[in-house]
């Protein structure tokens, strides 16, 4: 199994958890917990592969993960 | 340093408030209600002769030693069975008395042997000692008659002989095998004269149902019941208290010492995890300090395929600073990382993650918690604010209703089963959940009130089933949730378990177990009284294992059932100090206490304190560490105390990850599968050779105390600082009494505690600090560490491992009794004998088929990989159920669980591996190779240098 797909199974198992609390608050639990338990670089590499499309990641975490992506972009133009 | 002399008071203390007021040969004494004379007397410090009495068991009255009179009485009554009385006026010495006893002495020094002066116990025999008290100065009866002389020694357990010829049939043995370690093992055989000790149905010990805990050795007041290394070795000449250093009860033990070598390890009665009791490993199993095996030199080799080459210490801690300091150049960095261990004391681990965080410059820093009990920390933080166990051990004596889930404790947790199993003969109720049909579903005088042996992977839909039992039959302790829970959270939580989905009738589908069995649980759990669940890694050890211990803290919140004695959600840990290392800041994302990383005001005062800037980002779980490995990423590991290769999941990846990098360094006592793959090695010290601190299950913390000198000649935390020296990092301390105040002055929970502290009080419970000087038995008493209680939504969710045709049936994993871990330490004792391999335990409907009887060779495999172990055909799993241990290199059982791991913490789902068994006639091709690379990487080259 490639690193990726590794990661995308740690986020989806994850994003299974949180889905049950809801839309809004899965998205935000999502990119909470990958913030606070992931280095940076499985954060980079989890941003890069949504932005490759993102291939077998769920919807919750796909969002989460974008979220965490505006919220670097956001970092890094301040 | 002397012998610690204990005070026997002959009987227990009793538990009464009312004060009775006596005098005992004219001086006046004040003792609660129901304390017997004899007690009575020793608190005044008179000692009533006593055979059969000792303070650990009921008093029984058999021996007629202990008689006394009483003013207004007739007779003599035995002072050991007489309850003290207001008014009461007693005399212990009187010439009829003296006379008395005397006789009975001469009866049993008649059928004695007296060759007092080479017997093992002489100088420790209360046999010998009350023949002195009494005055004996002749026997009439001659030894000419009937007597028991000539009886056979029985010498087939390996830590102590039972020798009849001495025994005076005081049953003080019987009754400890009973009342203190629940066994019943052993029995009076016969009456009168005839009557004898006897294990089992008479046979040798080893052949009985004795599980060498040690209770009836430590009880026997004659040299009947003595270990061998007294026999060997002498009586010892003085000792010294530490913790035993084996599994997360964390008893407490005297070392009774002759000089540097250790003579026996005696449970300590004021020891408050144990109060004197022990299992056969603390007691017994510490021969593998001395084993010849122990690496006591440091050493090198430039590649993993060559053999290793002895050096100075100093030539070992430059290589490592060296190697680790040019990687970082090489490959950045992140390239480098530590893990610290679960049996290293509370100060070791800490001064690693500081190496790490300080030195290092990264967070790359985990801990073999990982793999257990990762998940008790996230869910019991997320819910309760805090990451430990919410009871001392004590809590038990007030608990109606127990409820075990995924957790063996007679295996795993002797010394507490031992107590929670005499709670259950007192009446407590017990519902066990689990697949597995452990001992405590049925043993001598307990019996499961509800046994749920539910499908493995299925624990949250079975505790969301009783949840919704509770909500929908209005059995919720809605007082309680309203002060003290997060009411929307409740709410939330308790439409979530009400839907039908949740309801027992279709979690029988999923977890196989009935709905009225799950039914008739929940309502005992809630309306049974206080009602306390304990869980261990049959809980932690899945994909949803965090998510389970929500719904644990889900079912206590509804109930009420937490926040004083007797209640509460307790994980039993594994290894000895698990907690401890957890407490220490050994997850990549959180410094000592808990705290985030990324939390700057925290950071700070580490950064102040350690005079370094720290990364405010987390650092690499373990799994992800081997990930980078793979990856070409990661290039270098210390490695304290632990040995990754055999205990993680799916070992291919493991040595696969271990094979990539360029400074593997392992700190250890043996060169342990590990070390196959390591460039430099640096020997370990036992508990027995430094001091610190451990931190058990219910929080306490307590001393371990060097009892001789390291064997490599420095302790695990002085290695530390050597390599943190080397790298640059000032670290001074004089001894780890230095570590706990920095420890302490940077840990909120842990203000209060100091090596003064420990030794004052013995031990204390974190949090101890400015609120609790003491320490805190019980937590969440007015409110919870976070507030408000918080109810988590708990949804199963179907692990990915599942039975399919290939692999169509379940392996779960567990440990025994007389083995430890990856059994590094007990497999170099005598406990082999209990335990010489691991096998695989396969239901008759699952082994028939396949052509398996007991003791054949079968291949056990799975899409990770397969070995071989021996079955045991046996109905204690379930159909589709298979289990095995994890305590041999040989077996390699880790081969073949997978990478899946729990969604929050990536512990891995050791409990759940879909496998397939076939008949076999020997070991794999990857065992036998295995076996030859591990040989050949264990090469000493003969020529050392100093
Ligand atoms: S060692 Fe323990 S289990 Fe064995 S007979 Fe003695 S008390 Fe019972
Ligand atoms: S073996 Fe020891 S404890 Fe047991 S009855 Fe004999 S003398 Fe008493
Ligand atoms: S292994 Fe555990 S139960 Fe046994 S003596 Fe040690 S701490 Fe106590
Ligand atoms: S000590 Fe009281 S009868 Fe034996």
């Amino acid at each position: 199994m490639s690193h990726d797909d590794k990661l995308v199974r740690m986020a989806n198992d994850i994003g299974r958890f949180f889905a049950a609390q809801g839309e809004a608050r899965a998205v935000e639990g999502i990119a909470t917990h990958l913030r606070k338990f992931w280095t940076p670089r499985m954060r980079a590499e989890i941003i890069a592969h949504v932005e490759h499309g993102g291939a077998g990641l769920d919807d919750l975490p796909r969002r989460a993960v974008a979220r965490l992506a505006a919220a670097s972009a956001a970092a890094a133009a301040a | 340093m002397t012998l610690i002399a204990e005070i026997d008071y002959g009987t227990p203390a009793a538990q009464s408030t009312t004060d009775v007021t006596l005098t005992i040969d004219g001086v006046e004494v004040t003792v609660p209600a129901g304390t017997s004379i004899m007690r009575a007397a020793m608190q005044l410090g008179t000692r009533i002769p006593k055979l059969c009495a000792t303070d650990s068991l009921n008093s029984f009255g058999s021996c007629r030693l202990c008689l006394v009179e009483i003013e207004g009485r007739p007779g003599t009554p035995a002072s050991c069975t007489t309850p003290v009385a207001p008014g009461m006026s007693v005399r212990t010495q009187t010439p009829r008395l003296a006379q008395l006893r005397r006789g009975v002495m001469e009866l049993y020094i008649s059928d004695h042997p007296l060759d007092c002066l080479t017997c093992a116990a002489n100088g420790d025999c209360e046999l010998q000692d009350m023949a002195g008290a009494v005055g004996l100065r002749d026997v009439r009866y001659g030894y000419q008659g009937a007597n028991h002389l000539d009886a056979v020694k029985d010498a087939s357990n390996p830590y102590f002989t039972f020798d009849p010829a001495k025994c005076i049939v005081c049953s003080r043995c019987v009754r400890a095998c009973e009342e203190v370690q629940g066994t019943f093992a052993l029995t009076i055989d016969g009456r009168g004269f005839g009557s004898k000790v006897a294990a089992g149905m008479a046979e040798p010990f080893m052949e009985s149902e004795c599980v060498s805990c040690g209770a009836c050795v430590q009880a026997c007041p004659t040299a009947t019941l003595i270990e061998k290394s007294v026999i060997e070795l002498g009586q010892p000449e003085h000792s010294v208290v530490t913790t035993c250093a084996y599994c997360g009860v964390g008893c407490s033990f005297k070392a009774e010492m002759r000089g540097e070598e250790v003579v026996r390890m005696v449970p300590w009665k004021d020891g408050k995890a144990n109060h004197g009791h022990s299992c056969v490993k603390g007691r017994f199993a510490w021969g593998y300090a001395m084993h010849k095996e122990r690496i006591l030199k440091p050493m090198l080799r430039e590649k993993v395929t060559d053999p290793w080459r002895e050096v100075s210490w100093e030539e070992a801690i430059g290589r490592v600073a060296s190697e680790f300091k040019r990687i970082q150049t090489q490959y950045g960095r992140d390239a480098i990382g530590g893990i610290t261990s679960s049996r290293c004391t509370n100060e070791e681990t800490y001064l690693v993650q500081k190496l790490v965080r300080a030195g290092f410059g990264n967070n790359n820093v985990d801990t073999c918690a990982r793999v257990c009990h990762s998940p008790t920390g996230y869910g019991l933080n997320a819910t309760f604010g805090t990451s430990a166990g919410t009871q001392d051990f004590d809590s038990i004596e007030h608990t109606d209703v127990v409820m075990l889930v995924g957790a063996n404790p007679t295996d795993a947790h002797p010394v507490f089963a031992s107590r929670m199993k005499r709670r259950l003969r007192e009446g407590a109720k017990l519902i066990v959940v689990d697949p597995r049909r452990i001992d405590l579903v049925r043993s001598p005088h307990v019996q499961a009130q509800h046994h749920l042996p539910l499908r493995p992977g299925t624990n949250v839909a079975v505790l969301n089933a009783m949840g919704h039992v509770i909500v929908t039959e209005g059995l919720v302790n809605e007082a309680f949730v309203r002060e003290r829970c997060d009411l929307a959270a409740f709410n939330e939580w308790a439409a979530f378990v009400a839907e039908p989905r949740n309801s027992p009738a279709e979690v029988e589908k999923v977890a196989g177990v009935p709905a009225q069995t799950i039914i008739d649980a929940a309502r005992l759990y809630a309306t049974g009284g206080n009602a306390a669940i304990y869980y261990g890694l049959g809980v932690t050890e899945h994909s949803q294992g965090t998510t389970t211990v929500m719904a644990i803290a889900n079912l206590a919140m509804a109930t009420g059932n937490i926040g004083r004695a007797g209640v509460g959600v307790n994980p039993l840990r594994g290894q000895n100090n698990v907690q401890g290392s957890c407490d220490m800041g050994s997850f990549p994302h959180e410094l000592p206490g808990y705290r985030h990383i990324g939390t700057d005001a925290v950071r700070a005062s580490f950064e102040a304190a350690w005079g370094r800037p720290l990364d405010k980002e987390p650092g690499l779980r373990i799994p992800n560490m081997l990930d980078e490995a793979v990856g070409g990423r990661f290039k270098g590991l210390y490695v304290q105390g632990e040995d990754i290769l055999q205990s993680d999941p799916d070992t291919h990846h493991v040595a696969a990850g271990l094979a990539a990098m360029e400074c593997v360094v392992v700190q250890d006592l043996f060169l342990n599968e590990t070390a196959n793959y390591a460039h430099v090695f640096l020997p370990g010290s036992t508990f027995l050779e430094r001091d610190g601190t451990f931190t058990n299950a219910e929080r306490r913390i307590q001393r371990i105390r060097r009892v001789m000198s390291p064997r490599a000649g420095v302790a695990d935390w002085e290695v530390t600082v050597a390599i943190a020296r080397a790298m640059g990092l000032e670290m001074n301390y004089r001894d780890p009494s230095e570590i706990m105040d920095e420890i302490a002055q940077l840990t909120p929970s842990f203000a209060g505690v100091s090596y003064a502290k420990l030794d004052e009080l013995g031990s204390v419970q974190w949090p101890c600090n400015a609120t609790a000087p003491e320490g805190t038995p019980v937590m969440h008493i007015e409110r919870f560490v976070r507030g408000s209680g918080q109810f988590m939504l708990t949804e199963y969710q179907p692990t990915d491992e599942r039975s399919t045709r290939k692999f169509p049936l379940l392996l779960t994993t567990g440990r025994i009794l007389s083995q430890y871990n990856v059994g590094a330490q007990t497999r170099r004792t005598a406990n082999v004998l209990w335990h010489e391999e691991d096998v695989l335990e396969i239901h008759p409907a699952d082994a028939g088929p396949r052509g398996v009887r007991s003791g054949d060779w079968v291949r056990l495999s799975s899409r990770a990989g397969e070995t071989t172990v021996r079955a045991r055909v046996t109905e204690r799993v379930a159909p589709g159920v298979v289990y095995t241990t994890f305590h041999h290199p040989m077996t390699q059982a880790n081969v073949v669980t997978t990478d899946f791991s729990d969604w929050a913490t990536n512990c891995p789902e050791y409990k759940v591996t879909a496998v397939q068994v076939t008949p076999s006639n020997g070991p794999t091709e990857w065992q036998t190779q295995y076996e030859e690379q591990a040989q050949q990487s264990r090469r000493i080259l003969a020529d050392a240098a100093d």
